[in-house]
């Protein structure tokens, strides 16, 4: 019986990967298959997200409360995560609230980055705690109309919302927080 | 609860870079080639495989665990595959310890593959699909501002500077040179680290771990298995795992509940009872710098907002008192998911040995943890380890 285990060595590891650079690939100095999908999706909300999406649709920011643990909870849902069981009453919510903690970004989605230099603005993503809402309830959302350095944490906001003709039942119907 | 006693027997793991060559198949099966030719065991002698990879978005490619099945060593075997985001890689030999504790397997091959590169124009753009579909996906949000926005809230609480959470980086990008299949180490400054690019205040370039391609495996086998393969078993002597809520924006991220939740359950089963006094070597995940404070806290290795004073103290150092990401982590060795998590894991299991060459801790280490954390800022997995 042999108990002499072997211990991994730099030379083992060399030899695992052969390293590539970017241009090796994107330049196809390495055959790569390449595909590009362009899939579609029809995502239905449900009836808490759409409920909640019909009040967006009407500048107002609805809830929904659980009596067992008497949160108020938005995004509204249908059950209570925590107590598992189906949530009671619908409460419509304030459309402010209080930055809970924020970023200054200066990439988009993909990474990509803004051309700060070129006087771009960063983009400046934050969780809002909503009035009206359990403490600590948030959304994300964007803040805007404020130096990005002079964001703080704990400052009071308010919704700045699409006209309502140009509303589509959507988050993105408030166009974004600024300081009240 | 009754279970068998299960060990770590063997590891190997592949170079980390940021474009392999190599298909996720072919780096998995270096890993676990490497993995079974540590303890001289056969395939043949496996009876089970547990493979961890994350979001098939970066593959695209849909049947990942399938694909991933044969080079992992798994052909007409009982294979199983599993995925909570970042926390997957210590999921994995927890997923693992459960085919063999249970009595049901006596070995179990784990391996964890990730290829980040194939996915264009960055990989990062995958993470979009992980948000909410309806309420969050239209702001476009990136994984970054979900980091950042945790860093700043943390900050926030403790009242933590950027300069004292940018001592992270500089020391586990300088414990990774010493490891073999590091990607990123070096030899910086904490000025370095604040000057290098904003990405999302108050991440700053140098804060990030990288994409990553690689792959890590392990062995695991019941007592009577491994008392015949190695003299060096490690003993997995305590597993947790927990999910937080997907409503992310309503917990308090200051403090990850969902690691203490996980860390809880683990050290029960471990016996412990003190963690800073009885765990020597810790592993805590660390993809961002403030995330190996954030998870030290939540492993409850130090009181909360105490972990800066143990990073200045040089208590976290590779000959301080309680050595944090020796193998260089995250932020040095790299990034590549799910095998990211079981290099922590294997980082232990050498470690525990004495086999970690330049990287060894002094002290003849006994006990050790190694921690992921996933998906929406939710999941936390954990494992102790003894030898």
């Amino acid at each position: 019986m042999t108990i002499s285990n072997k211990q991994m060595t730099k030379e083992m590891i060399e030899k695992t990967v052969t390293s590539l650079s970017r241009e090796d690939v994107i330049g196809n100095k390495v055959i790569t298959s390449k595909w590009e999908p362009k899939l579609q999706y029809a995502w239905d909300n449900g009836p808490a997200i759409g409920r909640y999406l019909a009040e967006l649709k009407n500048g107002k920011l609805i809830a929904k409360k659980c009596r067992k643990c008497n949160r108020i909870m938005i995004p509204p849902r249908m059950f209570c995560e925590l107590c598992w069981r189906p949530t009671d009453e619908w409460v419509y919510v304030k459309d402010s609230g209080t930055v809970n903690t924020f970023v200054i970004s200066h990439v988009d989605w993909k990474a990509g980055r803004l051309d700060i230099k070129g006087g771009v603005r960063p983009f400046t993503p934050a969780v809002i705690e909503i009035d009206g809402a359990s403490e600590g309830m948030g959304i994300l959302h964007m803040i805007d109309e404020i130096d990005p350095q002079k964001i703080k944490i704990g400052m009071k906001v308010k919704a700045i919302w699409k006209k309502p003709a140009e509303r589509e039942g959507a988050i993105t119907d408030i166009l974004y927080f600024k300081p009240r | 609860m009754s279970h068998r006693r299960v060990a770590v027997v063997g590891a190997g793991m592949t170079k980390f870079v940021r474009f392999a060559k190599e298909t996720p198949g072919e780096l998995a099966y270096q890993a676990g080639k490497m993995a079974l030719e540590s303890c001289e065991m056969d395939i043949s002698q496996i009876d089970s495989v547990s493979i961890g990879s994350a979001p098939d978005a970066f593959d695209g490619f849909h049947m990942k665990g399938e694909m991933l099945a044969e080079p992992s060593g798994g052909w007409r075997k009982p294979v199983m595959r599993n995925y909570v985001g970042g926390g997957t890689g210590v999921m994995s030999i927890i997923h693992g310890w459960q085919h063999v504790a249970s009595g049901l397997f006596d070995t179990c091959l784990v391996v964890c593959e990730e290829k980040m590169s194939s996915a264009f124009p960055h990989p990062a753009g995958a993470f979009l699909t992980i948000f909410d579909h309806t309420t969050e996906q239209p702001i476009k949000p990136t994984l970054l501002w979900i980091f950042a926005i945790e860093m700043n809230r943390f900050m926030h609480v403790h009242g933590y500077k950027k300069e004292e959470i940018a001592l992270v980086a500089v020391k586990n990008k300088k414990n990774a040179l010493d490891h073999p299949a590091a990607q990123l180490g070096a030899e910086i400054t904490v000025k370095d680290v604040l000057n290098s690019e904003i990405m999302a205040w108050p991440v700053n370039r140098l804060d990030v771990s990288p994409t990553s391609d690689g792959a890590v495996a392990i062995v695991l086998a019941a007592e009577h298995i491994a008392r015949r393969v190695t003299e060096k078993p490690v003993w997995v002597d305590g597993v947790g795992w927990t999910l937080d809520s997907a409503y992310w924006c309503t917990r308090d991220l200051y403090y990850p509940d969902y690691v203490e939740v996980a860390a809880r359950k683990a050290y029960e089963m471990a016996g412990i009872k003190e963690p800073s006094k009885e765990i020597h070597i810790a592993e805590p995940y660390d993809p961002f710098t403030y995330k190996e404070l954030h998870h030290l806290e939540g492993l409850m290795l130090c009181p909360r907002g105490g972990s800066v004073k143990m990073l200045l103290d040089g208590v976290t150092q590779r000959n301080g008192n309680l050595p944090v990401c020796p193998s260089g982590g995250l932020l040095g060795v790299g990034n590549p998911i799910s095998a990211a998590g079981l290099m922590k894991v294997a980082e232990i299991f050498w470690q525990l040995r004495g086999e970690a060459g330049k990287r060894q801790v002094p002290g003849n280490p006994k006990c050790g943890v190694a921690q992921a954390w996933g998906d929406l800022m939710q999941v936390g997995t954990v494992v102790v380890m003894r030898n």
